[in-house]
């Protein structure tokens, strides 16, 4: 029993279990402060998510989710990845910006195809990375704050340049199908397998592509030595030769360019378009961070948090109306969410706990 | 003090027993430490002395054994109830706050506030100046920490333990920072605690201290109590035999040695400083040769580690050159001069020496990772030419682990760190080794070995710079010492000429040469 705690993985899996029950648990409290008699119900509902619908539209239901996983399992990737290496790219949210401008830019206002359309906004994203990245190697600019700042900066110039092909009707950009039909992901007919869900694009597979692609560098390159290196002890990596300003300038601009194509594969599948009156920078990016903690900070593991992550916030949608205001939703997968910022937290206690019981055995023989 | 006492003894340790998965650290010790003397705890690294004081402190807590004070037995669970029997500590690394007063750290934690939260620091300043007049420790109360000299800090350190009313002072290793001069004051002020009664424990492994300070000594050896004497009734080398088991030879056995051609020159060197504005190393000027040890002495902060830093490419120099074997590396990189044939072994191993939370393994190739030995030709790790690198050095350089090549470096002893580090180092087949402090936290049976892996490459023929602060190492390992003061190399010495005392002179600043380069 105890060799099995001991093991990395189980405890990075049970620390992440733990904080989400516990997320659920104080979810459902709220619920039982504001109205008692429906709270079991809709919290149930939160977990069922599409499981709520009709048979036949629980796999379209399932496409939706989809959608939008995929974009944030890359987002949390961009933020564990650059973790990894010592640095807490809170500008994840802001490449991201940036790629869903560069991406919709192409598609709307040049009529670029979805490939072009894409590694623009990869381009974009790397660079507003590399931004973050320069400031810290060369002027030692603290990588959260010139990333918050750079967030707004994203934001509003991209509120900005969108204006040019914005309706104008509303605030929303085009319809991406209208406009450009080329400009959108292919679905290689992986949207049969979720109900004719066209949102449902070969999304899914590249996403997990790369996050192998990601685990692999991490673990077995010779870069993700070096990087790994550079963020646990950056003395030693300057004293063993390591290029520690390439490293850093490198680590941000592949995290921003994973945020980057992040929002490309969210905007190019058409199920959402931009908001270019919006004020506040898309929680995409910021929830990339809590599905990077509640995966354990493993590239893998961030595949199954994201898509948690998404099921649950989509599944705050059926908390019964009857009894609570509709905001309640975002209440529930908020504090869950919140609460997976403590899987490193538990994970700790659980190593101490375990540390500790060993000691008294260790004193017994 | 004229106060009954109702005990022979202020503190006692009885039949003390600490286990550690898989190591008895304290074997059944009993320390016994009488009202009003000074009594020195002798022991190498690895003893068992730290897991003692650890457990008179509340920090751990023995399986066996007891604690009393004044005849009474004490449950001490914690280091506020060791503060509460009036215990101190004065620790080897300093425990204050730089940009704070002295004034300011004495009362830090035991405040005198007025009724409404404001602090009472007149009060404060009318005891501590009675206190350091009555002991003759002389501070400037409105002085900055980061200020004033070292000897300042530890007599603050000392008043701190006094603005407490502390009965029971434990000195650990407070000589190793200090200058000759220095270290004659801070045996006095020891004496006239004493002599007010004031109970001392004295840490250390330095004989000669041991002899002039103390009343008596307890020796631990291995975890195990050895015994207790009386300083005046014994010899220096019967403590050694006793601390060590065995009459040591510290005498390092090495041929002359045969130097060759010049393999670092290092041309008027000058190094900045980061704590002050002044240069840290100023105008430094040496050259090692093949088949040599040259050592840098000197007493801690004189510029060696900056001197160190330059040479090894960590910090950029403000002027001079560095030529090693003919080749300019001044502006080189840290990966080139590493390429280039210089090894260094860090001052600070887990600051510079090791990835903490890497395998025993990924620190083995920390320096030489990038050859196509241990990478590929598209960046991938080769896994198994590393486990078996790993695993031959770990044979061949004795560094023992629980779980070999796999196991954290976080998990290893200090010794077996500093045994993969200089593994690495020297197996790199360097042309100039730089080695700084190599035997620090080694035990004697250890620092034998690194010092016959330094004599093998002199004998070899590469160079080896050994910068020390450790008087035993520097009068016998090197062939020649170049002694360092406030940045200036102020004196070139034969170690086989040369005395202890003279080099002490020199170290202190008291002496000097203009010595002359080429």
């Amino acid at each position: 029993m105890r060799k099995v705690l001991k093991n990395e993985g189980v405890q990075a899996f049970l620390a992440s279990l733990i904080c989400i029950l516990i997320g659920l648990l104080i979810g459902y409290i709220v619920l039982l402060f504001i109205n008692p008699s429906g709270a079991g119900d809709s919290t149930l509902n939160v977990i069922k998510n599409f499981l709520y619908k009709k048979p036949a539209r629980q796999m379209k239901e399932l496409g939706n989710t989809m959608a939008k996983t995929m974009p944030l399992i890359l987002c949390s990737l961009s933020i564990l990845f650059s973790y990894k290496v010592g640095l807490f790219n809170i500008g994840t949210a802001g490449q991201y910006v940036a790629g869903a401008c560069a991406s919709l830019y192409a598609a709307l206002a040049w009529g670029w195809g979805w490939l072009p359309c894409m590694l623009f906004a990869i381009v974009a994203g790397a660079l507003l990375g590399g931004i973050t990245g320069l400031l810290k190697a060369y002027c030692n600019v603290n990588e959260v704050i010139s990333g918050i700042m750079l967030n707004w900066i994203a934001l509003y110039t991209t509120n900005t340049i969108l204006a040019t092909v914005k309706e104008s009707t509303s605030p929303y950009t085009h319809y991406i199908d209208k406009v450009n039909k080329s400009a959108l992901l292919p679905t290689a007919g992986i949207d049969s397998l979720f109900g004719n869900n066209n949102n449902v694009t070969i999304a899914v597979p590249l996403t997990i592509i790369v996050a192998i692609v990601i685990w692999i560098i991490l673990s077995k390159t010779k870069l993700g030595y070096e990087l790994k290196a550079t963020g646990n002890n950056k003395n030693a990596a300057k004293y063993a030769g390591m290029a520690q300003n390439r490293n850093i300038i490198l680590t941000l601009v592949i995290s921003g360019a994973l945020a980057g194509l992040a929002a490309s594969l969210l905007y190019q599948t058409g199920y959402m378009r931009w908001e270019c009156t919006q004020s506040s920078v898309p929680s995409m990016g910021f929830n990339g961070i809590a599905a990077a903690f509640l995966g354990g900070l493993h590239p893998i593991g961030a595949i199954f948090s994201s898509f948690f992550i998404q099921h649950i916030t989509d599944g705050g949608q059926y908390v019964n109306t009857n009894f609570y205001s509709p905001q309640i939703s975002d209440v529930i997968s908020s504090v869950i969410i919140y609460l997976c910022g403590f899987v490193l937290f538990i994970k700790l206690t659980m190593k101490k706990w375990i540390a500790k019981s060993e000691e008294k055995k260790g004193a017994k023989n | 003090m004229g106060e009954e006492h109702k005990s022979e003894y202020a503190i006692e340790m009885l039949h003390i027993t600490k286990r550690f998965p898989g190591i008895i650290a304290n074997d059944d010790i009993t320390l016994q430490l009488r009202h009003g003397e000074i009594h020195a705890l002798l022991g190498e690294n690895g003893a068992g002395k730290s897991t003692l004081m650890s457990v008179l402190f509340g920090l751990y807590q023995a399986e066996e054994g007891t604690i009393k004070k004044d005849g009474q037995e004490v449950k001490i669970n914690d280091p506020n109830d060791a503060n509460d029997l009036g215990i101190g500590m004065v620790h080897q690394h300093f425990k204050l706050v730089e940009c704070f007063t002295v004034l300011d750290n004495i009362i830090l934690g035991d405040e005198p506030v007025g009724s409404i939260g404001m602090l009472k620091k007149a009060e404060a300043r009318k005891k501590i100046v009675a206190l350091s007049e009555k002991y003759g420790l002389q501070v400037n109360p409105d002085a900055k920490i980061e200020d004033i000299t070292v000897g300042m800090q530890q007599r603050t350190e000392i008043l701190k333990m006094l603005y407490r009313d502390n009965e029971i002072l434990i000195f650990d290793e407070p000589t190793a920072v200090l200058t000759p001069q220095e270290i004659e004051e801070l045996m006095q002020i020891m004496k006239n605690l004493a002599a007010e009664g004031k109970s001392i424990l004295f840490i250390s492994h330095k004989l000669a201290e041991i002899m002039a300070v103390a009343d008596r000594c307890s020796v631990l050896r291995k975890g195990k109590y050895i015994g207790t004497v009386e300083t005046k009734n014994t010899t220096m080398e019967e403590l050694s035999a006793m601390m060590v088991g065995r009459n040591v030879n510290f005498h390092v056995e090495k041929q002359p040695a045969n130097p060759g051609e010049v393999l670092l020159d290092v041309q008027h060197v000058t190094v900045a400083s980061k704590a002050h504005s002044n240069n840290a190393v100023k105008d430094v000027s040496f050259q090692v040769r093949r088949g040599e040890i040259v050592c840098i002495a000197g007493i801690d902060g004189n510029g060696q580690s900056e001197l160190v830093y330059g040479l090894t490419g960590l910090e950029p120099l403000v002027s001079g050159n560095i030529i090693m074997d003919g080749q300019d590396i001044t502006k080189a990189s840290i990966r080139k001069r590493s390429v280039s044939g210089m090894s260094h072994i860090p001052e600070d191993r887990h600051k510079h020496g090791l990835v903490l939370d890497y395998p025993l393994e990924f620190n083995m190739i920390l320096q030489t990772y990038f050859k196509p030995q241990f990478t590929s030709k598209i960046g991938f790790l080769r896994r198994k030419n590393i486990r078996e690198y790993s695993d031959r050095l770990i044979e061949e350089y004795d560094v023992r682990s629980g779980q070999g090549s796999v196991t954290p470096a976080r998990a290893m002893s200090g010794g077996n760190q500093q045994k993969a580090i200089i593994a690495r180092e020297i197996d790199k087949q360097p042309e100039v080794l730089v080695a700084v402090q190599p035997t620090r936290g080694l035990d004697v049976g250890a620092i034998e070995s690194v010092h016959k892996q330094l004599v093998a490459q002199r004998d070899a023929g590469k160079a080896v710079l050994l910068i020390s602060l450790e008087l035993d190492e520097v009068m016998d390992v090197p062939d020649r010492i170049l002694v360092m003061y406030e940045g200036e190399i102020v004196g070139e010495l034969d170690p086989k000429q040369t005395t202890q005392e003279e080099l002490g002179l020199y170290m202190a600043g008291a002496k000097r040469d203009e010595v002359k380069v080429n």
